[in-house]
């Protein structure tokens, strides 16, 4: 089931995380208590120019020593650090959270046009797939993910999040299914900029998954939520698709209303499906997909779950349910249901 | 009652009239059914090969009389259809998946189900740009692709191995469902022009029936390399069949035998196929998809990744199951892999280097219902041929004696008492609601995977599961066996 809940300021005003603690444990009866999680953008103004990595150790021995070998070859370290947490009585630490703050050697991957972004890709699938003990799901600048296996509320207070302020906020409370209620699973999803919350399932995960790893991605999450992180750096970075048409592949208009479009429309419309067919994204969900610039939410081409939006003043809200976002402001200037498909976008100002 | 339909309706003389009497010889006998179908008192049975050899598990019924047959004529046996060695069916041994609870199925009565196809060359990536008021609009343009309703055609076979009448109905059933069929090694017949918007035209060895007005013709273009049936080997009509009809639209003179060479003779590498690709897309100023067919042998990757680096827009791949009307038993039922492990092969090789958007796969071979059509598109086709199933839906049933032009149904024959027993105005029908009736039934089987595209079922091998299917098997299809 689970249940998502997003938040962006546009104006780039700073939020803690005890509200959307307060508002994604309201929805616990979507949830389990196996895993809840956090992503923040804008939480490490210290190291903005600097890839926060976190990582997941199962112990600091061997895992830890092979990623900081892999890490210097390619690039510098500035800070490292285990994340703080305080623990709490019904959460096992089964793993180390850890992060690094990195500057990827350019140098080293000559030929590419976006080198920095390419390396960490890279590294992330490299320890994710070849170092056992060590996962990276965190790998953007100026943005972490916080997450474990227990109740939002748990999770929220074991890593403090109400310290952290940031300008977009995304919160995941997870009802395991595919895959058992372990860290690494749960939400949300990171890779570089790209965050993901996603309530459902895709049925359609394992196109999307041969796809994706046609393009060099390796899923190692054991779930489909992660392909669509990929997809999003595919489609959204590598392709510089904008977010309207990168959405519109992943939940396009059925086939009747192309054929009644505009001409021009049509075009580009049929276009989209041909060329990212594979991309496109069955079975029931909704998602939000956040960068440094904005939020994106979405759901299944014929809503097969949950999604409200709404708006007060700067602020947009994106949330499986409406009692969950007016538990963050009880004053809403606007809330609306998006059509299915349809994407309800929240930009900062430029 | 002594009526004769059965002597009337059997051409393979098994029946005659002895004074009061009808005698049978059954070594005639094909089991093609006819007299049973037309015999009014239903006195007819058949059974099947009532006198026993004493049984031998190496030296069975079929090794011993190929042995008198090429005792006593010194030739290679002829066999038709496809293979018919009893070796297992991949197709199955795969299951398919569908939701319960964590998600829902979708309900095809209430809610859109896509099965449109679209075949052809896609781009990696689209390019967009922005316009007048900052909108956005498109920088590539797309390759011409063939747009098929159901993920369905039909394969090639000619006018000569089959019927005029057999040609019809199916080019009028695929015409009417917004499908194509194909012309085979033929030629296009003037009377199937009105269907010629949905008929894709064959290029073989022989380039019977080849001008550039059958090229304009044609929706798309075929290149026929070779066929499931009989790979490595070409193709030959004998002269018997090439009547005035046959003879002017293969374009050869009556009653000479057409022969395919085994290679095309301007063919003898991968870059000469690229010529020949490009040729035929000059030829039609690029205005038509190109496909090119090859059988699944075992470097089918291989080849297939070849033919995606050519112009080409699909390949079309004919698994060691596929029909024909008359192949060497030794090739039928020897050489080549079955489709199901050529699709997996295929898919995975385009996609590991990157390629896969280059080409559409087309699978064929063997393919008998709903559950193979949208098992062979989870292992990765885009579409599927039928060919069997199309003549059987015609009345065809299966004797496996195509190769002596005495078709009882009016499908493989060019004997005019023959083929009018095939009236198409009733045939098309048949052939689309076989499709229309396929295209239900894959329509709730997406449904029930809680897939509403067909998109998402292609190459969806999360979908399949393997049932006493071998570890290795399962790692060339891709696939988890039952139960992981």
């Amino acid at each position: 089931m689970c249940g998502i809940i997003s938040v962006i300021d546009r104006s780039k005003a700073g939020m803690d995380g005890s509200r959307i603690k307060h508002a994604l444990s309201l929805m616990n009866e979507r949830g389990s208590g196996e895993g809840a999680g956090y992503a923040a953008y804008g939480i490490y103004p210290d190291y903005a120019d600097y890839y926060a990595l976190h990582l997941f150790f199962n112990n600091l021995v061997e895992p830890k020593d092979k990623v900081d070998e892999i890490l210097r070859s390619w690039g510098e370290i500035e800070y490292e650090e285990e994340i703080p947490t305080i623990e709490q009585p019904d959460l096992r630490r089964t793993h180390i959270p850890w992060r690094y703050f990195f500057k990827p050697d350019c140098s080293l991957m000559p030929g590419s046009t976006t080198p920095e972004e390419d390396i960490i890709t890279m590294l992330v699938m490299k320890i994710n797939t070849s170092i056992q003990g060590a996962l990276v799901y965190s790998s953007g600048k100026n943005i972490g993910v916080f997450k474990a296996s227990g109740w939002p509320e748990t999770v929220a207070d074991f890593y403090q999040i109400e310290q952290y302020e940031g300008y977009i906020w995304l919160a995941h409370n997870r009802y395991p299914t595919n895959t058992s209620g372990w860290w690494g699973g749960a939400h949300p999803f990171n890779l570089l900029d790209w965050s993901v919350i996603h309530n459902g399932e895709i049925t359609s995960y394992g196109t999307n998954r041969r796809y994706i790893e046609s393009y060099g991605y390796t899923c190692t999450m054991f779930t489909d939520t992660e392909v669509v992180a990929y997809l999003c750096d595919l489609l959204g970075r590598k392709h510089g698709l904008p977010e309207e048409l990168m959405v519109r592949a992943f939940a396009p208009p059925f086939w009747d209303e192309i054929d009644r479009m505009k001409e021009t429309d049509a075009t580009l419309n049929s276009a989209i499906r041909l060329t990212y067919g594979s991309a496109l994204m069955n079975g029931p969900f909704a998602i939000v997909v956040a960068t440094a610039d904005g939020i994106v939410g979405f759901t299944d081409r014929i809503k097969l779950r949950p999604l409200i939006a709404a708006e007060a003043g700067d602020r947009l809200y994106i949330s499986s349910e409406e009692a969950a976002i007016r538990r963050m402001e009880p004053n809403l200037d606007r809330v609306w249901m998006p059509k299915a498909g349809e994407p309800v976008i929240g930009r900062v100002k430029q | 009652m002594l009526c004769e339909r059965c002597i009337e309706n059997c051409p393979y003389g098994t029946y005659r009239r002895e004074g009061e009497t009808i005698v049978v010889d059954s070594r005639n006998c094909v089991a093609c059914h006819r007299c049973v179908a037309m015999c009014p008192r239903d006195a007819i049975s058949i059974e099947e090969k009532p006198i026993d050899y004493r049984s031998h598990p190496l030296w069975n019924r079929e090794a011993r009389e190929a042995i008198y047959n090429q005792a006593r004529t010194g030739r290679i046996v002829l066999a038709g259809m496809g293979n018919a060695s009893d070796l297992p069916n991949i197709f199955d041994r795969l299951l398919l998946d569908a939701c319960q609870v964590t998600n829902p199925s979708i309900d095809p009565l209430r809610e859109p189900m896509e099965l449109r196809t679209y075949i052809g060359k896609k781009p990696r990536k689209l390019e967009i740009k922005r316009g007048k008021n900052r909108d956005i609009e498109l920088d590539t343009t797309l390759s011409p692709n063939l747009k098929l309703n159901v993920p369905i055609m039909i394969g090639h076979m000619s006018y000569g191995a089959i019927s005029l009448n057999a040609q019809l109905s199916m080019a009028r059933a695929v015409s009417d469902l917004g499908t194509f069929m194909g012309t085979g090694e033929g030629g296009l017949h003037p009377s199937l022009r009105e269907y010629q918007n949905n008929m894709i035209v064959q290029v073989a060895s022989g380039r019977f029936g080849v001008d550039i007005d059958y090229l304009e013709r044609g929706a798309a273009i075929e290149i026929k390399i070779g066929q499931g049936a009989k790979p490595g080997i070409g193709g030959h009509l004998p002269g018997e069949k090439v009547g005035p009809e046959v003879s002017q639209t293969r374009m050869i003179p009556e009653r000479s035998d057409a022969i395919s060479p085994a290679p095309h003779h301007d063919i003898y590498s991968i870059e000469d196929l690229k010529q020949l690709v490009h040729s035929l897309k000059e030829a039609t100023e690029w205005k038509k998809p190109v496909f090119v067919k090859i059988a699944a042998v075992h470097n089918v990757a291989a080849i297939a990744s070849g033919i995606a680096r050519s112009s080409a827009d699909a390949v079309v791949i004919d698994g060691f199951r596929g029909g024909t009307g008359a192949a060497p038993r030794v090739f039928r039922d020897h050489v080549g892999i079955p489709i199901e492990a050529a699709i997996a092969a295929v898919d995975q090789k385009l996609r590991s280097q990157g390629i896969r958007n280059e080409i559409s796969i087309i699978a064929s071979g063997g393919i008998r219902d709903a559950a193979d059509v949208t098992k062979a598109i989870a292992l990765g086709a885009d579409a599927i041929y039928i060919g069997t199933a199309a003549l059987i839906a015609m009345g065809c049933r299966v004797c496996g004696t195509c190769y002596r032009g005495l078709c009882p149904w009016g499908i493989a024959t060019q004997d005019t008492r023959l083929t009018q027993r095939l009236d198409p105005d009733v045939e098309w029908q048949h052939v689309a609601n076989l499709i229309r009736g396929w295209t239900l039934e894959i329509s709730e089987l997406m449904g029930a995977a809680g897939i509403n595209s067909i998109e998402s079922l292609r190459g969806n091998r999360d979908r399949l599961r393997g049932y006493m299917l071998d570890e290795a098997m399962m790692k060339v299809l891709d696939v988890k066996p039952v139960g992981a």
